[in-house]
């Protein structure tokens, strides 16, 4: 029963991971990208962590793949077009790159660890245990995640503000060009 | 029970393929989505690991992780507005200021 | 005073420093610091000697100032006071006093005067250095400090040409007898350990088994050593063939000439060879060359002597023909003769010599006899001091030229070595004729300058004469330092002789030089040279003397215009050396600049360079500014990284 939901589920992973990668349009690819994060929420419920399988979906398919959205809508990106010039040596190489780093991976996790697996026990999958060891264990880190959370949101609100114009200049300074003209590209 | 080794299997296949993308899409956005598949097989690894060995240690690094992620996909997007702005294309082609 | 010992070579250091840095100094101060550190030492000197010769102190005194070793090495920074050093001592500061005084006067009107007098004290300290040093190695320094202030001093007026070119050519020369001379030091500390006299000289007289089998090149160590230091001699001492330097030297200011070139730096290759008579001895092959090469060198300079018409050039090449004489009597085991003769040549010598830059200051720069003439109405004490200098280099009796040039060719006699006999014979009577060909040139005649010279005829001021009196006294009295047997029916009364015979070690009680002649023949002898003397002066007075002035002269030399212009031109031997040494190595010099210095070194250094330029040439195009390519760098580093890590 579990294998079968895992087959299910992976497959479906890796057609949606396909999808986000080759499909053209970008829209389509962000919804592959949501489907795949669900199955990848599903991995994470059936191995014996339902808390992260739920901030998963919440957070990752929630927010961030709705940031992707309306920045796509922003900017209305194009679909994208088949470009034949200049790249075919950086394609080539990157796939064939991507191919051999996945087969080193696989021989790496293949030989590693032990192959025993224990049953799922209440305490492992509590929010409980997880919770506390957070809160003490691990204070500094969630502290320090916290901050970085702050200076991403300043930073992403400065980042992405529409350009000021410096107030009225005395004559002096009329060569002065204003920050951050638009210019025509 | 499915075999721990089969999820760390399709983490490394799902990696390898937000790997390609990565380095391969012309758009910008396209590149974000790509790593962001990444880091997703990355997390599943880390809690196959995790119940591999027992220890919710990795649920929480994972935790962190998508904490992270987050704060990396808003900046990353902003910084795509900005380059907008200035650019009017987020085609990674284009944007080659700094070549020779 | 005798642990003062050490003040004596540091004053006219100390003397050079306070001149070198006291650029604006007036004056009267350079002369009082120029002067003041010589006469310092002269009296200290004198002190020194005192209680040495009095026996306040026994025997050799040595001072030790530092003790430096290095590994095995261990060589002591001291002085020695000996019987050797004791007579070297006393010619250097007296001699060398009076003729800083006499350079007061004749560099009064110079614009170096205050540098003149830091290197004439620095070239004391060397000097001094070489004779009291303990061991070869500050004899060596010394050595080298004479040889560095010669050079500063024959170039001294370096503004013009040629000075500069002489100096170098003298410091270049004397180069090639320094690589000699360290060999022969190298050789010693391989041998012996050692380069204390101390401890060098005993070793030598005790080890004469290791001294005399064989040890390189066909030489036993005794000879290859003696060879070794003399071949710095040769170079020091202007012998045959390192002597080339000596004329050009005149190109220096006269009393340079006078201090450096007649009276001390030149006979140090002398004092090597007496101070290392316990090598030389036990080297019978290298002595006899010495003895040879001395007389070829007396013979060839009085040769040249005679048909130079520079006044100067005329006592220089006297003077290699006098060094070649020193050596004559070293060679043949005559030490004390030899080191007698140094003595009495340094009195008259540089008489001669100052008394020329007397001449040569009235005549306001001219140093061509041909233009001179008549000069004894104008320069009487000049003129009287200059005979009384000639005199005694022609060895005529009473004056010290005699007593010790007798001495010398006694030696050759007693060793029945009738060649060099001959040799020294025919030298002494050549050397009477030039010597009084430039006298009556100079002095006697007519005079044949221009007007204005002769209005600018004038004797010296006393700063400069009475040094020239002193001399002479000197070259008067000094003789009686050496007064031979046969005059004191069968006693010994050579003072000379037996103060320097502690110095002079008798291996295995071998006899050198002391063989009787018999009476009837020495007095034969003895009256021999004198006759031979006298005759070069008569012949001279009869070509030159009166009111002949060059007329005579000049006939004769048309009579063998092929002898004439070889002696005129020295033999060629400069032209000689030009082609056969200075050139080829001219040409090598060129080879290694244009072929290997430019093409090939700095060729290597800018292939590198260029090879660096191509990289990065080639290398940016790897920056494309494309960010997909930068990612796809980073990534194939990361799989070679987990490779790395995993397989």
């Amino acid at each position: 029963m579990e294998t079968l939901i895992f087959l299910l589920f992976a497959a479906l992973a890796l057609a949606s991971a396909l999808m986000v990668v080759l499909h053209r349009n970008p829209v389509y690819a962000t919804m592959s990208l949501v489907v795949t994060l669900f199955s990848v929420a599903v991995f994470f419920v059936m191995l014996g962590a339902p808390f992260l399988g739920t901030i998963q979906v919440l957070v990752y398919a929630g927010a961030i793949v709705v940031l992707f959205l309306f920045v796509i809508m922003l900017l209305n990106v194009e679909r994208e077009e088949i470009q034949r010039s200049g790249q075919t040596a950086q394609r080539w190489v990157s796939i064939a790159g991507a191919i051999v780093f996945g087969a080193v991976l696989i021989i790496m996790f293949w030989q590693g660890g032990p192959t025993e697996t224990g049953e799922l026990t209440p305490e492992m999958v509590s929010m409980k245990g997880l919770a506390t060891a957070l809160f003490s264990e691990y204070l500094l880190a969630f502290e320090a995640v916290g901050l970085l959370l702050l200076v991403a949101v300043i930073g992403a609100t400065v980042a992405a503000r529409r350009p000021q114009y410096a107030d009225a200049a005395p004559a002096a300074h009329a060569s002065d060009a204003p920050v951050g003209e638009e210019r025509e590209v | 029970m499915v075999p721990v080794s089969w999820y760390l299997l399709l983490s490394a296949l799902l990696f390898a393929i937000g790997a390609a993308g990565a380095l391969t899409r012309r758009n910008g956005i396209s590149i974000f989505l790509s790593i962001e598949l990444m880091l997703n097989a990355a997390n599943l690894s880390i809690v196959a690991f995790a119940r591999q060995l027992g220890d919710h240690t990795g649920q929480l690094i994972v935790f962190f992780v998508m904490a992270v992620a987050a704060a990396e996909a808003a900046v990353g997007l902003a910084l795509f507005i900005a380059v907008y702005r200035q650019r009017r294309t987020i085609d990674v082609n284009r944007l080659n200021l700094m070549r020779w | 005073m005798l642990d003062l010992l050490w003040l004596i070579p540091i004053l006219p250091l100390l003397g050079a420093a306070i001149n070198a840095l006291l650029v604006r100094a007036p004056k009267p101060l350079v002369t009082a610091v120029g002067l003041g550190a010589p006469f310092l030492s002269l009296l200290l000197a004198l002190g020194c000697l005192w209680q040495y010769v009095t026996g306040v102190h026994p025997g050799t005194f040595e001072q030790v100032l530092y003790a430096w070793t290095a590994g095995d090495l261990a060589i002591d920074v001291g002085f020695r006071l000996d019987a050797l050093s004791a007579v070297m001592l006393f010619i250097v500061t007296y001699v060398g006093f009076l003729i800083h005084v006499y350079s007061a006067g004749y560099m009064g009107h110079e614009a170096g005067y205050r540098r003149y007098f830091c290197y004439l004290n620095l070239f004391m300290t060397a000097m001094l250095l070489l004779i009291l040093g303990k061991n070869y190695l500050i004899m060596f320094v010394g050595w080298e400090g004479v040889g560095l202030c010669s050079y500063l001093l024959i170039g001294f007026y370096y503004d013009q040409e040629f000075p500069p070119y002489a100096g170098k050519k003298a410091f270049i020369v004397n180069r090639i007898g320094d690589f000699a001379f360290l060999v022969g030091m190298f050789a010693l500390i391989a041998q012996f350990g050692s380069l204390e006299y101390s401890r060098v000289f005993p070793a030598a007289l005790a080890n004469t088994g290791l001294m005399t089998s064989p040890y390189v090149l066909g030489l036993t160590l005794a000879s290859f050593v003696a060879l070794c230091f003399f071949i710095g001699a040769m170079g020091k001492s202007a012998q045959i063939p390192l002597y080339v330097w000596l004329p050009d030297a005149m190109a220096g200011p006269t009393p340079v000439s006078a201090l450096i070139h007649a009276a001390t730096m030149v006979t140090a290759g002398v004092y090597v060879v007496a101070r290392s008579n316990a090598i030389f001895q036990q080297a019978p092959d290298i002595s006899a060359f010495v003895a040879v090469i001395g007389a070829a060198t007396a013979l060839f300079a009085a040769t040249i002597g005679i048909a130079q018409t520079d006044i100067k050039k005329v006592l220089a090449y006297s003077t290699v023909s006098q060094l070649g004489y020193m050596f004559l009597a070293a060679g043949l085991g005559a030490y004390s003769a030899a080191i007698f003769h140094v003595g009495t040549h340094a009195f008259f010598k540089a008489l001669l010599f100052l008394g020329s830059g007397s001449v040569i200051h009235a005549m306001g720069g001219e140093q061509d006899m041909r233009n001179m003439g008549g000069l004894k109405k104008h320069l009487p004490s000049t003129y009287r001091t200059f005979v009384i200098g000639s005199l005694a280099l022609a060895g005529i009796p009473p004056l010290a030229g005699f007593f010790s040039k007798d001495e010398i060719l006694h030696a050759a006699a007693a060793n029945h070595q009738w060649v060099l006999y001959t040799v020294g014979l025919l030298t002494a009577g050549i050397t009477a004729f030039y010597m009084f060909r430039a006298v009556f040139l100079t002095f006697h005649g007519k005079f044949r300058g221009t007007h204005e010279q002769e209005h600018h005829l004038h004797e010296s001021p006393p700063v400069m004469t009475i040094p020239l009196w002193i001399l002479a006294l000197g070259a008067l009295t000094v003789g009686l330092a050496g007064i031979p047997k046969m005059f004191s029916r069968g006693h010994d009364i050579n003072w000379t002789h037996h103060f320097l015979a502690p110095i002079i070690v008798r291996p295995q009680g071998a006899e050198a030089g002391e063989h009787n002649l018999g009476m009837g023949l020495e007095w034969f002898l003895l009256f021999l040279a004198v006759g031979v003397a006298v005759a070069g002066i008569l012949l001279a007075r009869a070509l030159y003397g009166g009111d002949k002035g060059l007329a005579e002269g000049r006939t004769w030399a048309s009579r063998f215009p092929f002898v004439h212009r070889l002696l005129v031109n020295k033999y060629y031997v400069d032209e000689i050396y030009d082609r056969v040494i200075v050139r080829p190595l001219a040409a090598l010099s060129q080879f290694f600049w244009k072929v290997v210095d430019t093409f090939v070194i700095d060729g290597a250094i800018r292939a590198g360079a260029f090879l660096t330029e191509l990289t990065g040439d080639l290398g940016r195009f790897s920056t494309t500014g494309n960010v997909r390519n930068y990612a796809l760098y980073f990534f194939l580093g990361v799989i070679l990284l987990f490779w790395w890590v995993a397989l």
